[in-house]
């Protein structure tokens, strides 16, 4: 961005934002916007809490197993609609379906299912993170060259090996990028299914929190989640960059 | 430049006194309702290069997919050192249009995929691929990834790694066609020099009628679909010439004349 013919960094608009918080948080118009610099320190007190440590360990463990399976079952599912037309059929729809739906919807519907416990949510960010991976992996299998597989099979690949070595490599930028997209969505799962648990985790500590109006508290909860969820997606996003450069030339 | 067609039949099950490395036999194929090829027969001379040569939509790509085993014949059979094919094998090696390189791999990689497949380790393996990097003219290029290199040069990956894997017989399906004129011209000589060096047999399919002159032992022309042998030439190029005077060549010329006047009647 330019400003009167200077060059503006990035990070400025970022300042520039919180400089503003500052302002409407210091002069008191709204209880619910406490100071930016009392959230910071009120973030710096509740991440050496324990509370907020097992918290942060519940929520972790069931966004990572959620994850794990719907990485899983995003990806062979993907590959699956991808590759064969009759699963495409099959599965098409639903996935449509799912990948669109408000799934929050289904949570109550999940904790009568699996309990009032880390199951649900475990449950809640698979179902919102598996149907982007799925759709991302179908589309990345779909544009791998014809001729790609052809080589393989000429040159005398097992079916195994055609996988492991030609489909699966030529479809990771796809899958990459629904990964992404799925570790964005998971971690609103975890928490939107932790809030409607209300008793375990992160979900607990926001409900405590907005319930007594202890706005500092429940800013510096926010702003943690905020910064873990687009440091994980950075993450992704920087081996996707590496990954592109590789297959540039498809 | 000999003309063999009025013997087409004869002539084709039995090449003119060489070896036989590849045989097809009344190969049909259907596509759903559509005829593409009918009932082809057809002998490939051992350490020749024969071209299959004819208009878009004539099969010829069909026909060397089917040799590969990459597709099947809806009848008739392919019979490769006297063995019926039924799928890929080690004695084939095919050589892509689009180059078919692993972007994601580098050249030496590429180059030793075929040999990789085989379950071969690492040094050896290397090592052959080292020497087929060489012979192509790609010495210094072995950790490149293919997006850094020129069309040209990436199919010259292609043929390495068709030549590594020692097979007897090479398909190349328009292997030129992604590549520059100027480029082709020096590839196709390259390709001569290949074809004498390494005794194998040739199978190439092209739709350029010059570069099926140069460079093939023997020109088959395929009619427009339904494809049918129309035709089986023997250029009869000396390569021991000069490149440029080959092109100047009487010889030459009026081969490329006959065959475009044979295949006129097939452009719209």
């Amino acid at each position: 961005m330019k400003l009167f013919g200077y060059r503006v960094p990035m990070m400025a608009s970022l300042v520039f934002w919180c400089v503003i918080w500052e302002v409407v948080g210091r002069s008191g118009v709204m209880f619910l916007i406490p100071p930016l610099s009392e959230v910071l320190v009120a973030a710096f007190h509740l991440v050496q809490t324990g509370s907020w440590q097992s918290a942060a360990v519940t929520t972790l463990n069931s966004f990572l197993i959620g994850m794990f399976f719907a990485i899983i079952a995003g990806v062979v599912l993907g590959v699956l609609m991808g590759r064969f037309k009759a699963a495409d059929e099959l599965f098409g729809i639903w996935v449509n379906i799912f990948v669109s739906a408000p799934l929050s919807a289904l949570v109550p519907v999940l904790m009568i299912l699996f309990g009032m416990g880390d199951t649900t949510v475990v449950v809640t960010v698979f179902l919102f993170a598996v149907w982007i991976i799925v759709l991302d992996t179908r589309a990345g299998i779909q544009s791998v060259p014809p001729s790609l597989v052809e080589m393989g099979k000429s040159y005398g690949a097992s079916p195994f090996e055609l996988y492991t070595k030609i489909i699966l490599l030529a479809a990771l930028p796809e899958i990459l990028a629904g990964i992404r997209l799925g570790v964005v969505r998971g971690v609103k799962g975890v928490v939107i299914g932790q809030l409607l648990v209300s008793i375990i985790g992160y979900g607990a500590l926001f409900e405590m929190y907005s319930r007594n109006f202890d706005m500092d508290n429940f800013w510096a909860l926010t702003i943690i989640l905020f910064i873990v969820a687009m440091a994980l997606s950075a993450l992704i996003e920087s081996i996707e960059k590496r990954v592109d450069y590789y297959a540039g030339a498809r | 430049m000999r003309n063999i067609t009025a013997q087409a039949t004869a002539a084709a099950s039995q090449p003119s006194g060489a070896d036989v490395a590849v045989e097809v036999r009344g190969v049909c194929k259907m596509y759903n309702d559509v005829e593409a090829l009918r009932s082809i027969d057809l002998d490939f001379p051992v350490g020749k290069l024969t071209t299959l040569l004819g208009p878009s939509g004539c099969g010829k790509t069909t026909l060397l997919k089917i040799i590969a085993g990459l597709i099947p014949a809806t009848s008739g059979e392919i019979r490769v050192n006297g063995k019926v094919v039924t799928g890929p094998g080690p004695e084939r090696a095919f050589v892509f249009q689009d180059f078919a390189l692993m972007p994601w791999a580098t050249v030496m990689r590429n180059v030793a995929f075929g040999l990789e497949l085989k379950g071969m380790g690492k040094d050896e393996r290397q090592s052959i691929a080292r020497k087929y990097i060489a012979e192509v003219g790609l010495t210094g290029f072995e950790n490149k990834y293919p997006h850094e290199l020129s069309g040209g040069m990436r199919q010259r990956v292609g043929l390495a790694r068709a030549f590594a894997v020692n097979a007897d017989v090479l398909l190349l399906d328009e292997p030129f066609s992604a590549v520059d004129e100027q480029n082709r011209r020096k590839f196709q000589e390259d390709l001569l020099r290949l074809v004498e060096l390494e005794k194998k047999t040739f199978i190439f399919v092209t739709h350029s009628i010059e570069e099926a002159v140069y460079c093939s032992d023997r020109i088959v022309i395929l009619s427009r679909r339904p494809g049918r042998i129309a035709q089986v030439i023997e250029p009869d190029i000396d390569h021991n010439e000069s490149p440029d005077a080959i092109r100047r060549d009487q010889g030459y010329l009026d081969t490329v004349e006959e065959i475009w006047q044979g295949l006129k009647r097939y452009v719209d």
